[in-house]
């Protein structure tokens, strides 16, 4: 018996352990990206363009170009994403199509995503000759989402109790007027938090615009929706491999990977907040 | 009235329905175009030169365009990873789904979604800074970019989706199970060990293959921190170079439609088919775990 | 008797003709044959898993949404089949009503769910004419007096019975001629029913009532027909004091004295 306890109590330090290592790990990465980046973040740092070729100045464009690439994503993967999550949910019966539907979703999600840089590279920027630009970013980064928004969108929808589509309906509403005016609000929160987290995610994403989006650097900000960018995560990647003076260097990258990481972990937070929210104050 | 109301309610299922197959059009797109950029590469050199090629020296003249030292790059730190990320992650998904007071789990949990969250070039930028020199000097190498470190940040990108997956399989356990167990007077460990873990292990099979499916691809960490030499690896503290950096670094020097373009669509093909691979076996283990689990 | 009664033409809302229902390979409705009279309140009483609930979702077309079904024969509403290629279901449903199981009101506020069927249907011209007809509504369902104060608070917060008279209001706000009932009493209180039930006895008046209930109480006190279903078959159908008093099939006897079901 008493084997078997110390067999029990040697066991559980060992998972103990193992989940220390983790947090330690999660907790160190956090202090020298906090500690080291405050020292640089300052109101010039977040506002001004980048001078003296990288070494001094802010990191205004960059924080810029990845808003306009995001936005752009989530302007085209959300409706998309939603309205096939409608179809699925709403729509869809159990057929051979759906299925491929389902797996295609499942296989896109696990796309590594410097293949949808070449995707984009090979449509958005050659074929359909939208150069190295905001716009094939934008599209490229929003199919890398699109699974991610459809499977969110349609956890929200089947979340949405059955009696409510049939109370609609008895009452002599159409199938649109029930999922406009009954299902879309009361899944409204859970479809917001899987767009927010796609944003996240779309943020933090560099390999997907190498090769559509990006520039390593930009005197003035972009004109229009056909200009190269800057973004946050590729200046961390252009400070390090590129640059040619790290003592000046490595300081903004750091400043610019706790903007980074305050930005994508924001966005998450709220996520997880919004969606525990939606939980509680959910009474059917 | 009514045809006209009829008609409105058509034209919308329609609009979902095509957006609804926007996924597979882009899946399909994807493979078409790596197929169609990769393959006249050999036209150039043939198949066997390509996959069994222990050397990439794409600016050589002659070039040569062997798979193998770039293949072998991925699949090194993967491994790596691998073995650093299934004992940590499983051990904190079990920690977490049967040890763990509920406050505790919540915080944990939330650490680990967090984790999820960081980019990928935040791993590869600490790798540089502060993992790199650290390791060069415990180890005394003679460089700090290398294998393990890449295989210990891809490892720490992998545990958010092993340990997630691991324990939402663990947590779907019929609770009758493990009474049952203890009710033959099994301690608390046992029961795990023997009788919740095997229950979940084709979920957790799955929660393996999708966190090699997210190592597998990932591309940013590796390329900054993997150290880059196109070799075959013998040891974990060489820097080796994998198929995804390979693409990232050199895509954008090639000339569209020069033989490089394509050899580089053409690694990219190997790279999608292992992972669509992973998938499909991540798929058909969820599905198995679901019929086994009711 | 119930032939008698139910002769002339005139008095019959519903007439359900030689009704087969198939779920997959599975038939749950064989062959049923049935009148439904005008302002009067059919009950249809059988054991679990007869098929009431399936039949009475036939006569508004709500099992269309299920998919694998079939259906043969004809349900005519008005003399005219509503299963007919030329009918619109979603006019269907407005005309005919219907009450569920468990109290569903929409998570929008009392008024809103009696507005909801108004608006989508296109039933009110203004703002004013919208507030009197959602105040008819809910003095037909006899809520009106606990809930005019408070119009604009959740409906959630209302308990189970007021609930569910809220989704009778928003049933009457629409105007139907039928109101189908399924289980209505099946999640509440005693207390609760009795309301329920004094206000389908009120109902009857305007409106033709159709009801499905386990509570063979309920079907003898507050029925004028009761149909007996048993494993997808109508065994009998007529006046409910016959049902109850003198039965002409041995096993409707045996239900409905608690010998089974």
């Amino acid at each position: 018996m008493n084997k078997r306890r110390f067999k029990e109590k040697l066991a559980y330090s060992f998972l103990i352990t193992m989940i220390s290592i983790i947090v330690l790990s999660i907790c160190l990465m956090f202090y020298f990206i906090i500690s080291r980046g405050i020292r640089v973040i300052n109101w010039e740092f977040l506002t001004q363009m980048p001078r003296k070729a990288m070494t001094a100045g802010g990191i205004f464009p960059a924080i810029l170009g990845t808003f306009y690439l995001t936005m752009g994503a989530i302007c085209f993967a959300l409706p998309l994403g939603v309205s096939a999550a409608i179809y699925l949910n709403e729509y869809a019966v159990q057929n051979r199509l759906v299925r491929i539907i389902r797996i295609s979703i499942n296989n896109l999600a696990g796309v590594p995503s410097v293949v949808f840089g070449l995707f984009g590279l090979a449509i958005f920027v050659k074929f359909l000759n939208f150069g190295v630009s905001i716009l094939s970013g934008s599209l490229t980064l929003g199919i890398l989402i699109l699974p991610t928004i459809i499977r969110a969108s349609e956890e929200a929808l089947s979340a949405v109790p059955n009696s409510f589509r049939e109370a609609s309906l008895a009452l002599g509403a159409t199938k649109w007027q029930t999922i406009q005016k009954i299902v879309l609000p009361n899944s409204f929160s859970g479809i917001l938090t899987g767009a927010i987290l796609s944003i996240g995610r779309a943020a933090g994403e560099t390999a997907p615009i190498l090769f559509t989006a990006v520039t390593f650097y930009s005197m003035r900000l972009p004109k229009s929706i056909f200009s190269e960018v800057m973004t946050l995560p590729y200046h961390i990647y252009a400070l390090m491999t590129e640059g040619t003076h790290p003592e000046s260097q490595v300081p903004i990258a750091y400043g610019t990977a706790l903007v980074l990481v305050f930005l994508v972990l924001g966005l998450n937070l709220i996520a997880v907040i919004l969606r525990n929210q939606f939980r509680r104050s959910k009474k059917w | 009235m009514k045809s006209k109301q009829h008609l409105k309610e058509k034209i919308i299922k329609n609009i979902f329905f095509l957006s609804s197959l926007s996924s597979i059009l882009f899946l399909l797109g994807t493979s078409f175009i790596l197929f169609k950029e990769g393959l006249p590469l050999f036209r150039e050199i043939d198949l066997k030169t390509f996959l069994w090629g222990k050397s990439w020296y794409p600016t050589y003249n002659p070039p040569e365009f062997g798979l193998l030292p770039l293949l072998l790059g991925t699949l090194w730190t993967t491994l790596g990873a691998l073995i650093i990320a299934v004992p940590l992650g499983v051990s904190a998904a079990i920690y977490i789904s049967e040890l763990a007071t509920p406050k505790i789990k919540d915080y944990l949990k939330l650490a680990i979604e967090m984790l999820t969250g960081v980019p990928s070039v935040i791993y590869g930028f600490l790798g540089i800074v502060v993992l790199g020199p650290w390791l060069q000097n415990l180890l005394d190498l003679p460089i700090g970019l290398c294998a393990l470190t890449a295989s210990l940040l891809l490892a720490l990108m992998a545990i958010p989706t092993i340990t997630s997956l691991s324990e939402e399989a663990l947590f779907s356990v019929s609770k009758e199970y493990k009474e049952a167990s203890y009710a033959l007077g099994a301690t608390r460990w046992e029961t795990i060990i023997k009788v919740t873990v095997p229950a979940a292990s084709s979920g957790i099979s799955t929660a393996v293959l999708l966190g090699m499916g997210r190592v597998i691809g990932e591309t940013m960490t590796v390329l900054m921190v993997a150290g880059g030499a196109a070799v075959i690896p013998h040891s974990f503290l060489q820097p080796v170079r994998t198929i995804t950096a390979t693409i990232a670094l050199e895509m954008g020097e090639t000339v569209v439609g020069s033989v490089h373009y394509y050899a580089l669509f053409a690694i990219a093909c190997v790279l999608f088919i292992i992972s669509l691979a992973l998938n499909l076996s991540a798929d058909y283990f969820l599905y198995k775990f679901r019929r086994t689990s009711r | 008797m119930v032939d008698e009664i139910l002769q002339s033409k005139n008095d019959l809302k519903m007439q359900i003709r030689n009704l087969n229902f198939y779920y997959g390979t599975h038939q749950v409705l064989k062959n049923i044959n049935l009148n439904i009279k005008s302002n009067a309140i059919t009950a249809i009483i059988g054991p679990s898993g007869c098929g009431k609930t399936t039949f009475i979702r036939t006569l508004n077309r709500m099992n269309d949404i299920i998919l694998g079904i079939k259906i043969e024969g004809d349900i005519l509403f008005d003399h005219k089949n509503i299963y007919d290629d030329d009918i619109d279901v979603v006019d269907i449903r407005r005309k005919i009503g219907m009450v569920f199981q468990r109290p569903n009101p929409f998570p929008k506020s009392i008024f809103e769910n009696i507005a909801y069927g108004l608006k989508i249907n296109n039933l009110t011209v203004n703002k004013g004419e919208l507030r009197e007809r959602v105040e008819i509504a809910l003095r037909g369902a006899a809520l009106w007096e606990e809930v005019k104060d408070r119009l604009n608070t959740s409906a959630l917060d209302l308990s189970g019975g007021q609930q569910q008279r809220l989704c009778i209001a928003r049933a009457l706000a629409v105007q139907p001629k039928v109101i189908l009932f399924d289980e209505p009493c099946s999640a509440l209180d005693p207390i609760a029913t009795a309301k329920i039930e004094e206000l389908i006895q009120e109902l009857k008046e305007k409106y033709t009532i159709v009801i499905v209930t386990h509570n063979m109480q309920q079907a003898a006190r507050a029925s004028d027909f009761t149909a007996f279903l048993m494993l997808g078959e109508l065994v009998e159908f007529d006046i409910t004091e016959k049902i109850f008093t003198n039965p002409s099939q041995k096993i409707t006897e045996d239900y409905i004295t608690g010998r089974f079901g």
